[in-house]
């Protein structure tokens, strides 16, 4: 059986060259998104999109000998084990690859956006022109061939590692140790751990400081989690509903 | 009117104060309305096979038919959000429990068909003996109808409507009794009312009692219910619930004009608390303190 692949994204060495948001477009031929100048550090690209498929965020934090440090770290779907875009597509539009990635079939997706508001990191969306949703497919086509995504073979500093998931998840962990052996006490790991609210993320990231200071959730979870429990409160509601009914025509007849 | 935050905010990280959601691509026109639509065919199914069953043959056209007008127009709506209207019928192309999307697509194809074979006999006198069987039937999926929609919202990570899981499907129940009753009163004659100012006062008893409920216990991202024009929204439509049950328990039986007008109000108040639960919910995903505000509480709870 094939090993779940996924990403391993080492943000302590990422250098802002955006070189993977550069290869994914045009691998993926993925259209532009507007050319804007948010004033927000190197990032004019904002957030991941419907076109937007590696994102490099730039954070500017000033350090305590005046001096400024960088966080720089490239944003991409999480290919969640428990993907609420997934769970929520009413088509079977979105599936589960054999690489357990998480794609968009784009001649099945009708555009109903229910993915876009389930997605608890703010990933896939709709292309308003084209009218379905669009993320990123971990290259679905190259690393069916055998080869990497795009944009991990761009990474000129092997910041975006990919491979099987197990192998980076060990080695995402060594990597956190020599960092904190190394004084880096503030090194961690995101999206690395099985018992979250997503089950694990298929593509996780080492991080320096919170997850929100990136523009990632602290505690994401997978909203059908709670699924089952909604379904019964929509049954006692709709007892609730019947029970009103009844009360309101029981009685007196009319005549 | 800006109300005071009840809620202390704690300091936290973000970047650049963007959103961390994608807030809902759904049109507010469409999908709100829609929830105001659909629930008000789920409750004029009801009304309409308990106006059959005890004798009251204009409350039971007029719902019927109301029924069948709202179930077209939410029909109309849904796939016109749609952004490829022409593939609406992959909706039925798989059977998902775990999207409620499905499930309700499966709902409404089955509630359907009652409901026109009922109006359709209902309006032309075509086939008299079908129109009971079918009408009960319609009976029998409306409060799936009336109260799915409600999981669907919740079923996402929009912070205002997925912390609102257990309260919500009565908010929606409550919602989508008091708009029928509304209507029927708008349509049926004074003598028939009874049962109609009845399901008015049981419905918007259930809705302001579980909305009161929700946005007590939410906290944080119960706030977007109470601001801007979400809550603008949301506070007319409790006056008008109040103001609407109590004219239609004083006159409704009374006075066709009376009638007509509370049960206007209903109707309105129905569809002005859809309204405001779509946007409480669109400003609670724009606003990144409802996201990682619940959430850095929930990390620092277990450390």
């Amino acid at each position: 059986m094939t090993p779940r692949m996924g990403f391993f994204t080492d943000t302590t060495v990422c250098i802002g060259c955006k070189a993977c948001e550069v290869a994914c477009k045009e691998w993926n031929r993925v259209p532009d998104d507007g050319y804007a100048f948010l004033g927000q550090s190197y990032d004019n690209t904002g957030e991941l999109g419907a076109s937007t498929w590696r994102h490099v965020a730039f954070v500017e934090q000033p350090r305590a000998d005046g001096d400024l440090r960088w966080l720089m770290s490239s944003d991409v779907c999480k290919h969640c084990t428990h993907a609420g875009c997934l769970d929520v597509c009413p088509t079977g539009s979105l599936f589960r690859t054999e690489f357990g990635t998480v794609v968009v079939q784009e001649d099945i997706c009708n555009g109903c956006g229910y993915c876009v508001p389930a997605c608890p990191y703010g990933v896939i969306d709709r292309r308003e022109d084209d009218g379905r949703v669009w993320k990123c497919t971990l290259c679905y086509d190259r690393i069916g061939a055998g080869e990497q995504p795009a944009c991990a073979k761009a990474c000129p500093t092997e910041s975006i590692q990919y491979g099987p998931l197990d192998e980076l998840r060990e080695r995402a962990h060594g990597r956190v140790e020599d960092l904190v052996t190394a004084g880096v006490t503030e090194a961690r790991l995101y999206g690395a751990d099985p018992s979250d609210g997503v089950g694990g993320a298929g593509a996780f990231f080492l991080l320096l400081d919170e997850p929100e200071v990136y523009g990632l959730p602290p505690d994401p979870v997978v909203p059908t989690r709670d699924l089952g429990a909604m379904w019964r409160r929509a049954a006692l509601a709709a007892g609730t509903f019947v029970a009103c009914g009844v009360a309101a025509f029981a009685g007196r007849r009319a005549r | 009117m800006k109300e005071r935050a009840m809620v202390p905010r704690a300091e936290f990280g973000s970047y650049y104060g963007r959103p961390v959601l994608k807030k809902p691509v759904w049109r507010e026109r469409d999908i709100a309305g829609y929830l105001f639509t659909g629930g008000v065919a789920a409750g004029s199914a009801l009304l309409a096979a308990g106006a059959d069953l005890t004798g009251r043959p204009v409350m039971c056209r007029s719902a019927r038919l109301t029924s069948l007008a709202a179930l077209g127009v939410s029909g109309v709506a849904l796939v016109h959000d749609l952004g490829r209207p022409e593939r609406f019928a992959n909706m039925l192309r798989v059977f998902k429990p775990t999207s409620p999307m499905s499930v309700g697509s499966w709902l409404l194809s089955a509630f359907a068909a009652p409901v026109g074979v009922a109006a359709v006999t209902e309006a032309t006198g075509l086939f008299p003996a079908l129109r009971r069987p079918a009408g009960l039937a319609a009976a029998a999926i409306a409060p799936g109808i009336a109260t799915y929609t409600a999981v669907l919202i919740c079923d996402t990570s929009v912070p205002s409507w997925h912390a609102a899981y257990p309260e919500m499907p009565f908010v929606f129940a409550g919602s989508a009794l008091a708009g029928s009753a509304g209507l029927s009163l708008l349509m049926s004659p004074a003598a028939e009312n009874a049962p109609a100012v009845r399901l008015a006062v049981l419905g918007s008893a259930l809705e302001l009692a579980a909305s009161k409920r929700m946005e007590g216990r939410l906290g944080l991202v119960g706030e977007p219910y109470g601001e801007g024009k979400a809550g603008a929204k949301l506070r007319l439509a409790k006056a008008l619930t109040v103001a609407g049950s109590l004219g239609a328990v004083a006159f409704g039986r009374r006075s066709k004009t009376a009638a007509v007008v509370a049960g206007g109000m209903l109707a309105a108040a129905s569809a002005l608390s859809r309204f405001g639960v779509f946007e409480a919910g669109v400003a609670s995903a724009e606003d990144p303190v409802y996201t990682v505000g619940p959430q850095r509480e929930r990390v620092s709870a277990r450390n």
